[in-house]
Formats: structure tokens, sequence, C-alpha cells
């Protein structure tokens, strides 16, 4: 760790716009952070208007149009409508799952719209959210673990954990797909004959197994990264106080690495509450395999408005589960980021 | 004289038993943990070997399913780059190059200055500054595609280079700036000062200091951009067209000569030219990646 020194510290009050009141060296260091606050809006100021264009002025028009009509053929007259405002009727057609009547008012969405899929591609979205957060946390420990050992052996091990990192999901897709074929290798291993592709579970289990496989590593390498922080010496004091191996994993392993394993388990679960392109190309949404970001990109053909709602809906889903995590499970981010966790290393 | 012979004898024969048992259980733990290691290695390889050996098989023999390469061929490297079933993958290849440059050399320009604000000043909302740019990292792709769907639509943008690299760069600039955050912390920042205090001035401190000393932090980091970018399909899968689409694009909607048959071999194929020069980047770079990449969890 780098020792910093002056204002750099990072036990200085880092977010301190309070000014510190002792004696003449006050004033400087008020000067100081002044100076540095004028050169940091500088410096901040590209990524701040970067982010600002990409990220919240779309946010922005996305509420915005979220509460637009869709132009289109109206039911009820058959005429061509320009839209205007709706209310929450974007938000109902999805929640409520009611669609426009021919005859005026609503009526539930007939099967197979994409209207009657939110609470199905919602579930769906959240099995393979925990399911695969699940297996990659317990998959991943152990990989941390093993990879944590001193053995001969251990760099290859290493290294091989980055090729399914470093293969783009589309690949990865396609390189299951292929594995998963009827008369594919996967089939021919395990002696079954499977359609995989073909029905809801073993579709399922196929994108689930594919995005295990693409995606444990990088929980692995986050794990092993919060292993290797925890001394020795913890180890062997408690090896002398006769702690059995079982008892050291649950006293030391677990409590000292928790906060890395949080932080981890967050990233993990937020990218996979939006996963799209595996499921995508794997199943193409079919046999009930169809997740809340595949069914916004099917809305969006059919109509932006109610695409808008259905992503801040998503969106806001995906806020709330971080909230979740950061409020109540104390996976915190930020503190982790900033370093104020140095001291306890 | 004897009981205590006897019992010295006894005493070296328990230490010698203990110590059996304890080199016994170190044998049998680390031959698990070889053990382990080969499960690992076997779980995390042999799908992308299948995917070379696929790629190198004759297409006649595309369900053959023998561990070692059989019906050797090259022919589909060359179906991958043939354009007579509607396939653009050679210029798709050039397309996610040029994307993947525009946005890491974009994002690491303005990222620079930003995580070198957070790692060295000390400034009122740090804190609000990051969460920002943390949030931003992790916001969901769909809540974007929509607005820009209509607004690209509406000012002729679809299917441009501008509309696949401007909201790849919302992606890959967040990750860019935590990761380089984390990098300048961990710096020596004290040679600048001694490089002052020697009589450089600040800009030749930081030209002949800090830049060699920050070189590898930003190479590990481009690199990790450029793969963010280059693995990106979202986004581009709404907004790119056969001129402009990336490789996942092109492997996604990979056609082949029959309309219901999928032409596993040459996608393989593809799939291992899209893969093999990451994979070479990675392995060289690892212990950097391996950093780079846990940075923002840990420290």
């Amino acid at each position: 760790m780098a020792t910093e020194v002056g204002p750099t510290s990072v036990k200085a009050p880092a977010s301190g716009g309070a000014p510190i009141h002792h004696a003449p060296k006050g004033v400087g260091e008020d000067n100081r952070i002044a100076t540095q606050g004028r050169w940091a809006a500088w410096l901040l100021a590209p990524t701040i208007i970067a982010l600002s264009v990409v990220i919240v002025y779309p946010i922005i028009t996305a509420i915005v149009m979220s509460f637009q009509k869709d132009a289109g053929l109206d039911p009820a007259t058959g005429l061509f409508v320009e839209g205007g405002p709706a209310g929450f009727s974007n938000y109902i057609n999805w929640i409520f799952q009611q669609c426009p009547a021919p005859s005026g008012g609503t009526v539930d969405c007939p099967p197979g719209t994409l209207g009657a899929q939110f609470w199905s591609a919602t579930g769906t979205t959240f099995f393979f959210t925990i399911v695969t957060v699940a297996l990659e946390t317990v998959l991943g420990f152990w990989m941390a673990v093993i990879m944590a050992r001193a053995f001969r052996g251990r760099s290859l091990v290493r290294a091989a954990v980055l090729v399914p990192w470093a293969i783009p999901t589309a690949v990865t897709a396609k390189l299951w797909l292929f594995i998963f074929a009827f008369e594919g290798i996967g089939n021919k291993l395990f002696n079954t004959s499977i359609l995989w592709t073909g029905s809801e579970w073993p579709a399922r289990w196929a994108v689930i197994i594919a995005d295990v496989w693409k995606t444990t590593p990088f929980m692995a390498l986050l794990i092993l990264a919060g292993l290797q922080m925890i001394p020795a010496e913890v180890y062997e004091a408690a090896k002398v106080d006769g702690a059995t191996a079982w008892q050291r994993f649950r006293m030391i392993t677990l409590p000292l690495v928790k906060p890395a394993l949080m932080v981890a388990i967050l990233f993990r679960t937020l990218d996979a509450l939006r996963m799209f392109d595996l499921p995508y190309i794997l199943t193409g949404g079919a046999n009930n395999t169809t997740t809340l970001s595949i069914l916004v990109i099917n809305q969006i053909r059919q109509g932006f408005n109610a695409a808008a709602a259905l992503s801040t809906i998503t969106f806001i889903i995906i806020f709330l589960v971080a909230f979740i995590f950061v409020r109540f499970l104390g996976a915190n981010v930020v503190e982790q980021q900033t370093g104020a966790g140095k001291g306890k290393k | 004289m004897t009981a205590a012979t006897s019992a010295a004898t006894e005493l070296r024969a328990e230490q010698d038993r203990g110590r059996k048992v304890a080199q016994n259980r170190e044998k049998w733990a680390s031959g698990r943990t070889y053990i382990s290691a080969v499960v690992i290695l076997f779980w995390c390889l042999a799908p992308a070997y299948w995917m070379v050996v696929t790629a190198f098989r004759d297409v006649g023999y595309t369900y053959d399913t023998s561990i070692l390469p059989t019906h050797v061929t090259l022919d589909n490297f060359k179906t991958a780059f043939d354009t007579s079933f509607g396939n653009h993958f050679g210029q798709a290849l050039l397309n996610s190059l040029f994307i993947g440059t525009v946005v890491t050399v974009v994002s690491l320009i303005i990222g620079v200055f930003a995580a070198y604000a957070l790692a060295r000043l000390n400034f009122k909302f740090k804190y609000l500054v990051l969460g920002f740019i943390l949030g931003a990292s992790m916001f969901p792709g769909v809540a974007l595609i929509t607005p820009l769907f209509q607004l690209f639509t509406n000012i002729g943008w679809m299917g441009t280079y501008q509309a696949l690299i401007i909201p790849n760069i919302s992606f890959v600039l967040p990750l860019t700036v935590y990761t380089m955050t984390s990098f300048f912390r961990e710096m020596p920042w004290e040679l600048e000062e001694s490089a002052r205090v020697d009589g450089c001035t600040q800009g030749q401190a930081f030209r002949k200091v800090i830049m060699p000393l920050a070189a590898p932090a930003i190479f590990t980091t481009a690199i990790l951009a450029f793969i963010s970018s280059w693995n990106e399909f979202l986004i581009a899968s709404q907004l790119s067209s056969d001129a402009t689409q990336p490789v996942t694009v092109a492997i996604a909607s990979f056609a082949g000569a029959q309309p219901n048959q999928i032409p596993y071999t040459a996608i393989m194929a593809a799939g291992t030219i899209v893969t093999i020069p990451l994979v070479i980047l990675v392995l060289v770079f690892q212990r950097k990646i391996v950093a780079g990449l846990t940075a923002g969890a840990v420290k």
C-alpha cells in the first residue's frame, strides 16, 4: 500500500466540505481543498459530461416516452392515431397485463402477446439470476480456494480460468448451442438424447450451464483476490490454538473474505439481471427463457413507448436489488472503491 | 531402566507414527488439490478446445465426436469469410477493430483525468461522483436502447458507426475510470514530489517519472476496455447494419447454405478467429489483467 502523505491520505476527510477547526493551519488546509476541488472539477468534467450525454439523457427520455401512447392503429376505430399522453397505461399494460380492447377499455392480454409475458419474463430473469449466481458463488469459491494453495502448476490453472472469460458471450452461446446440439458432444458424453433447446427445463439448464461456465472465472478471481489479503499468520495462530479446518474456514476465511465476496455477488447479480446475449442467441427466448431484456428488445419494433416503460421497470428492479444489497447486506462498493477499508487490510 | 527405555522407544514410535500420519495427510491433501486442479482445467478448457477442434474439422463430419482432431481441414476458415450466403465476417472483424479502438482511445483519454482526480485529489462530493460512476457501470443496457433506437431513427443515424460507438462508451468509460483509479491509488506518488525537490518542473516530473510508471496501468486498462467493447452485443444487434455490424452480431446471425442447417464448423472457425487473439493477449498479460479485473472489488 502506498504510504500517502498530506491531503491525499485516505484518512483525511475525503468528502469533507467541513472546514477543519484547528489553529492557523486550518486556513491553508481549506485553501488546499478548495484548489484541489477546482482541479477535480476540471478533470472530472469530461467524464461527467460524457456519462450524462450517454446515460442520463437517454434515461430521462425513456421515462418521458413511457408516459406517451404509441402511435399506431386504434383497435377501436381502425384509424391511425398519433399518440399523445398515455398516463400509466403503458405500465398497466405490463404489470397488470392489460391490453387495449377493440371495444375500448382494456382486456387481459391474450396469451402469446408480449404484454402477457411480463411476469413470466420477470420470473425467468430472477430464476436465472438466483441459480447462476448461487452456482457461481459456490464453484467460484471452490476454485479460488484451490488457486490460493501453493502447488506446482498453479499459474497454469490461473491462466486457464481466464479462457472462458476472454471468449465473447456471442461465441460462447454458439459454442454451447453446438455442444448441446442433438447429435452434439453433450448428449454423447452423458449418453443422453435430450433435445436441449426444445423444451423448457433443458433449455433453461443449457442457458444456466453456459452462463456458469463463462462467468465463474470472474467470480473466482474476485474471491481469490479477497483470500490473498488474509495474512497467513492468522491461520497459523488459529492452528496453534487447535482450530479445525472447518472452524478456520468458518471463523477466519468467511468473515475476512466477506467484503470482497459481497461485492463479487453484487456485480454478478446485477449482471445476471440484465442477461441478454446468452439466452437470445442460445434459445432465442423460446421455451420460457425470455428474460426482461429480451422482452424489451422484442417490444421495441412493436412500439417504442411501451418498450420504454418496460425498460424503465427493468431499471427500477435492478436499482432496487442493488439498493437492497448495499443497504441491508453490507456490500459497500463505494467504501471498497475509495480504499476506506484499506486500513483493515 | 528398561521401563525408561521402553517408554522412550514408545514415545519415538508414537512420534514416528504421528509424523507419518501428518505426512500422509499432507500427501492426501496435495493429491486432492491436484485432482481439483485437473477438474478446473478440464471444465475451463474442454469447451474451448472443442471449438478449436470443430473449427478444423471437415464440414461433412460436423458431429464427429472423437476427442482428437479428425478430418482436419482449413476450409471452414474460408467458409467463414465467404460472403455468398449473406455473411459479412471479414467486414465485421474490421468493424469490431475500428469500434473497439475508437471506444478504447476515447474512454482512456477522458477517463484518465477523472481517475487521477479520484485517486489523488481531495474534494467535495467525491463519494457522490464515485457512486455515480459505479452506478453507471452496472446500468442495464436495455434501459438505453429504447430512447437511442428512437433518437437514432429520427436523426438518421441507424446503422452508422457513431450509433454503435457512443452507447459503447457509456459501458466502457465507467469501467476505465474505476480500474484506473484503483491502479493510480497504488502508485508511488512520493516519487513525483522527490523529482520536484530534485529540481524538475511539475510537467517534467509528470512526464519523466509518473508517465513511465503509469504506462502499465493504462495499458492494462486499455486491454480490459477493448475486450469489453469487443464483446458488446445488445446495442450492436439492434443499431447496426450489414455494413457496420461487429463480429458478435455477425457470428450470432451466421447463415449457411441451407437455411435450416446451422453451419457449426464455419461458426466455430469464426469463433476461433475472434477468440484466439484475445486469449493470447489475456495469457501474456495474465497478472496485470487479473489485477485490473479485481481492482474495483477489493483493496
